[in-house]
């Protein structure tokens, strides 16, 4: 069990997994404005990539407005205290675009995987080693495999050079005693820090943090306002403030970050970040939270009925990334009849 | 040997190689298998090829370098290695089919450009997501100017080995790459997606082109049209949503499953591929046999 003086790390995501709640159409006023809050605020890391990494404008995951290079210049501007991140889905993102991005000004590479292919990582998070930066790893969809598994795969990613292995609850599925199961045994097991990244679909995104936390996690994630895919990740403030309730150090000040949160973002917002009836299913089914905005999407176009997609999905065992898997399932269920 | 047929080498006797093999032994018209080859002895390649009156060997290319009587060798082994074996080959007069994603030769592709580079030393089969996808992109491009073509590929993790996994930037780079160059897209992007979903599930590629002219009725002709062409060397090749169009997008999406000569039907990434290089192989021998005749 971690002490109370014990020091939590918070990246801030809002302009990474927040991007999903914008359809990537964050302007560089807003990159400029958020960042620089965030950075005054003290936030640790501060991510900034397309919600789908590094390389995500596309199609399948939507057009970003600016690139990838342009929102870290942007970024790289205002940030002065703190790290800027990226993330990189390898499959997606490629190594030529994490050097591009360290170019940028990236000082922390956050490489993702599913849950069960952390093999196909080495070599980006070797090179982000290779070039100084500081690596996290994600295991996404964390809940969909045992405490054991989750820990195969997270001493692949600790032996490639990963500093930081997080669990990934990428539908926002799991209950505390999941994501307590899963951090405790990376906690036991490994020798680098355990971070994990909640989803508030079930209305748990702090509760889980704080569990995970509670079983030795250091590192964790937030978004201003909750800011993310599905019903968002954990409020960064709301984090702050639970935080330093319970005596945790974050070197982030809690009157600013409620600033940021109050001020800067909530005015952005295009969408309230609700549990709405879909959110809470892509939980309930354990479906990836991005998938929510494109589900939506495919309804309308196919005159179908979100939730019957977003059962299906869940049923035919989809991971993240695929987006176009919507599109196949509403063109199925519009042809049954 | 039959006359009628050209004897051919198959280079690396793991899944894919023996997975060729089976293919070649049940279904070419032109060549003869005449050797396996590996460098482990206890290889389960090896000993299949053994069991099946085929020669097998252990020591490796040399075995086929060789041999004077093979004219064509595939190479199922890793890029690193066909970067040696390549010149090796062509020394010797031995026609390379390149399973690798070493690319020393040409990217070839049955339908689009096959007949081109049939007297070239060594052919590359690019990868089977660039396989599955280019041909639709290809006969969009027919029709229209393809400003943009993108591709998914999602495949079920236990179909992807390690050489993929190690170097999965190659697979979308190259794929990318060749959406543009055979695809004929002015920009290509390629996306791979490993599922570990059981049952496995069967390989499935979504391919959206951004479009001058919305064409529909042409467009959904010319895809159609492809899907059969391709199943002339892909049994396995399934249209699953034909042409959506959204404005300038086309979507389509494609299921690919495999025979199962050998590999389970789930890897229709790995039966494309086994299935191009029978393609390019018996056309390659078939005109080695016209030319053979004719000297007579």
């Amino acid at each position: 069990m971690s002490c109370r003086s014990e020091h939590i790390r918070i990246v801030d995501t809002t302009l990474r997994d927040g991007s999903h709640a914008v359809k990537h159409q964050f302007t560089l006023e807003d990159v400029k404005s958020i960042a620089s809050a965030l950075d005054e605020a003290g936030v640790y890391g501060i991510e900034i990539s397309h919600g789908d990494g590094l390389a995500g404008s596309s199609i399948q995951y939507g057009w970003a407005l600016y690139s990838d290079e342009q929102r870290l210049s942007s970024a790289s501007e205002v940030v002065k205290n703190n790290k800027i991140a990226i993330l990189l889905i390898p499959g997606i993102g490629t190594k030529k675009d994490l050097q591009r991005a360290i170019e940028h000004g990236a000082k922390i590479a956050r490489i993702a995987t599913h849950v069960t292919e952390a093999d196909i990582s080495e070599q980006h998070i070797k090179m982000a080693k290779d070039m100084g930066l500081e690596v996290m790893t994600f295991l996404m969809l964390a809940h969909m495999e045992s405490p054991g598994k989750v820990l195969e795969q997270a001493k692949l990613m600790e032996s490639y050079g990963a500093d930081v292995v997080y669990v990934v609850d990428s539908a926002g599925a799991m209950l505390p005693d999941d994501a307590r199961a899963r951090v405790g045994t990376l906690k036991e097991h490994l020798t680098v820090e355990v971070g994990f990244h909640a989803h508030n679909n079930l209305g748990l995104a702090i509760g889980n943090t704080l569990a995970a936390i509670q079983e030795g996690a250091t590192v964790v994630d937030g978004t201003l306002c909750g800011l993310g895919a599905g019903a968002g990740n954990a409020p960064t403030e709301v984090l702050v403030a639970v935080l330093d309730k319970l005596s945790y150090k974050t070197d982030i000040d809690l009157y600013k970050i409620m600033d940021a949160a109050e001020d800067v973002m909530r005015p952005r917002m295009h969408r309230p970040q609700i549990i709405d009836m879909a959110s809470l299913t892509l939980g309930y089914a354990g479906v990836y939270s991005s998938f929510l905005l494109h589900i939506y999407k495919a309804a309308e176009r196919f005159k179908v009925e979100p939730l019957d997609i977003l059962l299906e999905l869940g049923r035919r065992k989809v991971v993240g990334g695929q987006e176009d898997m919507i599109v196949d399932v509403a063109y199925e269920l519009s042809h049954r009849e | 040997m039959n006359e009628n047929r050209v004897n051919v080498a198959i280079i690396g006797p793991g899944n894919i190689g023996t997975d060729l093999m089976y293919k070649i032994i049940n279904r070419s018209k032109f060549m003869n298998l005449k050797l396996m080859v590996g460098i482990y002895s206890n290889s389960e390649g090896l000993k299949r090829a053994h069991d099946l009156g085929i020669e097998a060997s252990s020591n490796g290319i040399d075995t086929v370098l060789r041999d004077k009587s093979t004219k064509i060798a595939f190479d199922a082994t890793t890029a690193s290695a066909h970067l040696k074996n390549a010149p090796l080959l062509e020394r010797a007069g031995i026609r390379a089919i390149d399973l690798t994603p070493a690319a020393v030769g040409p990217y070839v592709c049955p339908i689009i450009n096959m007949d081109e580079h049939l007297n070239r030393p060594n052919i590359n089969l690019i990868t089977c997501g660039a396989q599955a996808t280019i041909v639709i992109v290809a006969a969009i491009s027919c029709v229209t100017k393809v400003k943009y073509a993108e591709i998914v590929a999602t495949i079920a993790s236990k179909s992807a080995g390690p050489g993929t996994r190690q170097n999965i930037d190659e697979f979308t780079q190259t794929t990318a790459r060749a959406l543009e160059v055979l695809g004929k897209a002015e920009k290509g992007k390629a996306i791979i997606i490993l599922n570990p979903a059981e049952p496995p599930l069967i390989m499935r590629n979504t391919i959206y082109t951004v479009v001058e002219e919305q064409n529909k009725d042409k467009i959904v002709a010319a895809v159609e049209k492809m899907v059969k062409k391709v199943q002339e060397y892909v049994p396995g090749y399934r249209l699953r949503v034909p042409p959506i169009f959204d404005e300038d997008k086309v979507t389509t999406m494609i299921e690919v499953e495999g025979v199962g000569d050998f590999l389970p039907r789930y890897a229709g990434n790995l039966d494309i591929q086994t299935s191009v290089a029978l393609a390019i192989g018996d056309r390659i021998a078939e005109k080695l046999v016209g030319e053979e005749a004719k000297s007579r």
